[in-house]
């Protein structure tokens, strides 16, 4: 087998094209973010969650955080056009990523993430197709800015010092298992990922507010004012969260599978065996911390925080800095 | 597990078997039963349970930053040797065999007894409940985070309005409990979701199976590697293998007595790009008998695809290149000719390794590299500089003197101990050059190469129930995790002027989920609604 050169570069092109889109959605979202006007900082715990009976009307609390609701009728709130714009190009930028990541499988006839630069430049379009398709189901412009900078990291990294010219693989890494078990952890990365980016903005907003309620200012509560509210962030990096850690769980037994097929083991405490170990762990841990008396909120969040740290040293720190059985390929 | 209890809703029962919690004092004055089981109940505790998870993630770490006795010897040995004082001190930590320390093992039991002594309970109580009816109506169902009024259709028959929830609520697999109508009210119970509790409990006991499957596997199953040049045989027994690490319970007649002899070795390298030289392909080529008397048969190993023989599977998993050396005394009389395993020390396979011809007088060593590509690099000595054999070559040391062969002390076949040898010459040497030694000790000559490759054995009884602990803990997961467990009411009754009035209301205790959509499917079964109160999801979480 050889390699398409051909098509390598236009995946390599078609990469830069969906930087530059995503950097105008970076600039859009910021713009859209900065120009949000923002809510009041009133803890939610004090903000009546349902009406009485009755009343006979639908009372969920819908206080819109993306600065909707202006009152002037038929003007756009403000930073909507902007987040608007954010978003379509967002979609571009994913689509043209997208099509680079299939180029580059075809170039060299296999699923592309052989080494750290396909595995990121994968991971990115998984972050940001999660980010997308998460956006058809909510309002999601607030968030733009902390998805696209990070995936704009990611790709920038891929493509300068992690870059690697496609090639073909290893022999440890022929077999249908890297498709199953990589593309798993891909996966979990792109939505812990995500969850993490939450976690941390729940963490914003609730001391805000926590402070608020004490009547004290907080530092970042421009950030925080044109936030959701604590509860409803917490609840949407704890559904990530839970939605994700059976798939983190297949991914290590799939790993395992593979190992058992490849060495002769399927645990060998391999340095990132051990790391997707205590990335589980951490994991684990912060599920049952949001369960126990006085680990709610801040507590558990902190862990889920420490769960994605382990989860990307999994990543860097082991390829980079630990010689073991997964050091293949180079970076 | 705990703090389920006070939160809950106006008259209905919790949904967790969780116990309350009681580890949060110690007793004074109970005695020695008390004390104990004070020691369980905190054991048994969410608070302990998350404790010792994080002492289990962080006791793992230095298993993954210092080497470890398991994955890598060698640089455990290294790592004692640079750094004694250090090396000792971590040593009595167990800081190299982290995995199989004490302290290690202390951490995941205690884990495991407290989930034990979670889980078990709680299946109890699980078995009871999914034995029972769904609980009775509360008293008020409007207090319920939903509850809808609804006008039944005209002349609907309050019985007629039960039965029809009821059937509607089987049709969608509820569990239904009606209390029939008696003239003034009526009810039907219904809970859904069951499978959440379930799918927890499923998952915490397969960790336990998961834990009993690895420790068959170490107990009855075993791994040995061992080195096979092109050309040699490999019969499976004990005695044959480089290193043989076998299970605490393990029983030599479960080795299967097949053999292989490699024919052929294939790599092939990138050659040019950024990767050059990064490995492209391995295979080994044997012709193996399965077992004594059987047809030889010619198959293929590689590095994904082993050979499975008699219930064990053999891994490809090194290899490297043996120069064939010949060496003469000074008289012509052959005293050594073998190909003898040289061990790769780089990417482009620079080896290094050892000759031992015992048999002249004195004795004679050799010890130096094989390149398969051959470079005299000026400043860091000779090396290798692709992994193929494109322009191989020898550059040898010749000692003289005593091996120490018959000191008694075991030695590596890929060292020389030269305490009492002496270097007197060296060359370089490609096949088929001789190297005449100097002072009459006779001639060496590298005739070629073979390569060889190392091939693990291993064998673990446990690794199928190990699946299948984690296959099934991952479906209970999954179910525990995504599946919501909720609970609906309809209540029918009679109001003023002999109206029939219909209430319905439901309630949820999974975390962010609501089960408004249900209640008013449900009601816009039963008429139309005349009044909704609902509430945005949240609300605590339990699990085990």
């Amino acid at each position: 087998m050889t390699v398409n050169e051909t098509l390598a570069t236009y995946s390599n092109y078609l990469v830069y094209g969906a930087m530059a889109a995503y950097t105008i959605a970076m600039i859009a979202f910021a713009v859209s973010f900065a120009s949000m006007r923002g809510r009041d900082l009133v803890p939610a715990s004090s903000a009546p969650a349902a009406t009485d009976a009755e009343t006979g009307s639908v009372a969920v609390a819908t206080k819109v955080a993306t600065g909707a609701g202006g009152p002037d009728d038929g003007a756009l709130p403000p930073g909507r056009r902007a987040g608007n714009i954010g978003m379509s190009t967002t979609w571009l930028g994913t689509l043209l990523l997208g099509v680079a990541v299939l180029l580059r499988g075809l170039s060299v006839e296999r699923a592309p993430w052989g080494n750290m630069c396909e595995f990121s430049m994968t991971s990115a379009f998984a972050i940001a197709l999660t980010f997308c398709v998460m956006s058809t189901r909510r309002d999601l412009r607030w968030l733009g800015v902390f998805v696209v900078t990070p995936v704009l990291l990611i790709l920038g990294a891929a493509m300068t010092f992690l870059y690697t010219e496609a090639a073909q693989l290893v022999p440890a890494l022929k077999s249908y298992w890297l498709v199953i078990h990589v593309s798993a952890a891909m996966i979990c990365g792109a939505a812990f990922c995500i969850g993490a980016t939450v976690t941390l903005l729940f963490l914003v907003a609730d001391a805000s507010e926590r402070r608020h309620a004490a009547g004290r200012d907080y530092r970042l509560d421009w950030l925080a004012r044109r936030l959701p509210e604590s509860p409803k962030l917490d609840a949407m990096a704890y559904r990530i969260h839970a939605f994700m850690f059976p798939l983190w769980t297949f991914a290590i037994v799939a790993g395992a599978i593979w190992a058992e097929n490849a060495w002769g083991r399927y645990w060998g405490w391999d340095p990132k065996e051990t790391w997707a170990f205590i990335t589980w762990v951490a994991y684990a841990a912060y599920l049952h911390a949001r369960a126990t008396v006085g680990w709610k909120g801040r507590k558990a969040a902190a862990i889920a925080l420490v769960a994605f740290g382990c989860f990307v040293f999994n990543y860097v720190g082991v390829n980079i800095l630990i010689t073991g059985l997964h050091s293949y390929a180079g970076v | 597990m705990t703090e389920v209890r006070d939160q809950d809703t106006d008259g209905s029962q919790s949904f967790s078997t969780a116990p309350a919690d009681a580890g949060s004092s110690a007793p004074v004055g109970i005695g020695v039963v008390g004390w104990l089981r004070w020691v369980w109940r905190t054991l048994t505790s969410m608070r302990t349970a998350l404790v010792l998870l994080f002492l289990l993630a962080l006791a793992s770490v230095p298993g993954s930053l210092l080497p470890q006795r398991g994955t890598n010897p060698i640089r455990v040995t290294d790592y004692l040797a640079n750094d004694p004082v250090k090396g000792r001190i971590f040593d009595r930590l167990g800081l190299f065999d982290v995995f199989s320390a004490p302290w290690f093992a202390a951490i995941y039991l205690l884990l495991f007894i407290s989930l034990a002594g979670c889980v078990l309970p709680r299946s109890l109580q699980h078995w009871r409940v999914l034995r029972s009816r769904p609980p009775a109506a509360p008293r008020n169902l409007g207090r319920l985070p939903e509850h809808r009024r609804v006008a039944p259709t005209e002349g609907t028959e309050p019985q007629q309005a039960l039965d029809d929830a009821a059937t509607w609520l089987r049709k969608a697999r509820w569990r239904v409990d009606t209390t029939a109508y008696d003239g003034t009210t009526g009810t039907v119970a219904a809970e859904k979701g069951y499978s959440r509790e379930t799918g927890n409990l499923v998952f915490h006991v397969a960790l336990l199976v998961l834990l009993a499957a690895v420790a068959l596997g170490s107990l009855f199953g075993f791994k040995g590697t061992v080195i096979v040049r092109e050309g040699s045989s490999f019969a499976d027994t004990r005695g044959q293998f480089d290193s043989f690490n076998p299970g605490k319970a393990y029983d030599d007649s479960s080795l299967p007595p097949f053999a292989f002899t490699l024919t052929k070795f294939t790599a092939d390298y990138q050659r040019g790009g950024q990767q050059n030289g990064f490995a492209r392909e391995f295979s080994a080529d044997v012709v193996v008998t399965r077992e004594p008397g059987a047809a030889p048969s010619t198959e293929t190993i590689q590095v994904n695809e082993p050979l499975v023989v008699g219930g064990v599977k053999v891994f490809l998993v090194g290899h490297g290149y043996a120069p064939t050396i010949t060496i003469k005394d000074a008289q012509g009389q052959v005293v050594f000719h073998d190909s003898v395993v040289f061990l790769p020390q780089d990417g482009n396979f620079t080896s290094t390794g050892v000759v031992k011809a015992p048999d002249t007088q004195p004795q004679l060593g050799l010890q130096g590299f094989f390149l398969p590509t051959f470079f005299a690099d000026k400043k860091l000595g000779p090396r290798s500089t692709f992994p193929a054999a494109d322009d191989p070559g020898v550059v040898l040391i010749a000692f003289s003197g005593d091996l120490g062969l018959d000191s008694g002390k075991p030695q590596s076949v890929y060292k020389l101990d030269t305490t009492n040898m002496k270097a007197f010459s060296s060359a370089a040497l490609r096949p088929g050059q001789s190297w005449p030694l100097p002072g009459g000790h006779g001639t060496v000559t590298l005739d070629g190469y073979v390569q060889w490759a190392s091939f693990t054995v291993a064998s673990d009884p446990g690794k199928n129930l190990a699946l299948v602990a984690a296959l099934v803990a991952i479906t209970g997961l999954a179910l525990s995790l995504l599946v919501r467990r909720r609970r609906v009411w309809v209540r029918v009754s009679s109001g003023p002027e002999g109206v029939t009035l219909v209430e319905v209301a439901g309630l949820t205790r999974s975390e962010h989920t609501s089960v408004a959509e249900e209640v008013d499917s449900l009601a816009s079964v039963l008429g139309t609604t005349t009044s909704t109160r609902t509430t945005a999801p949240q609300g605590p979480e339990e699990s085990a």
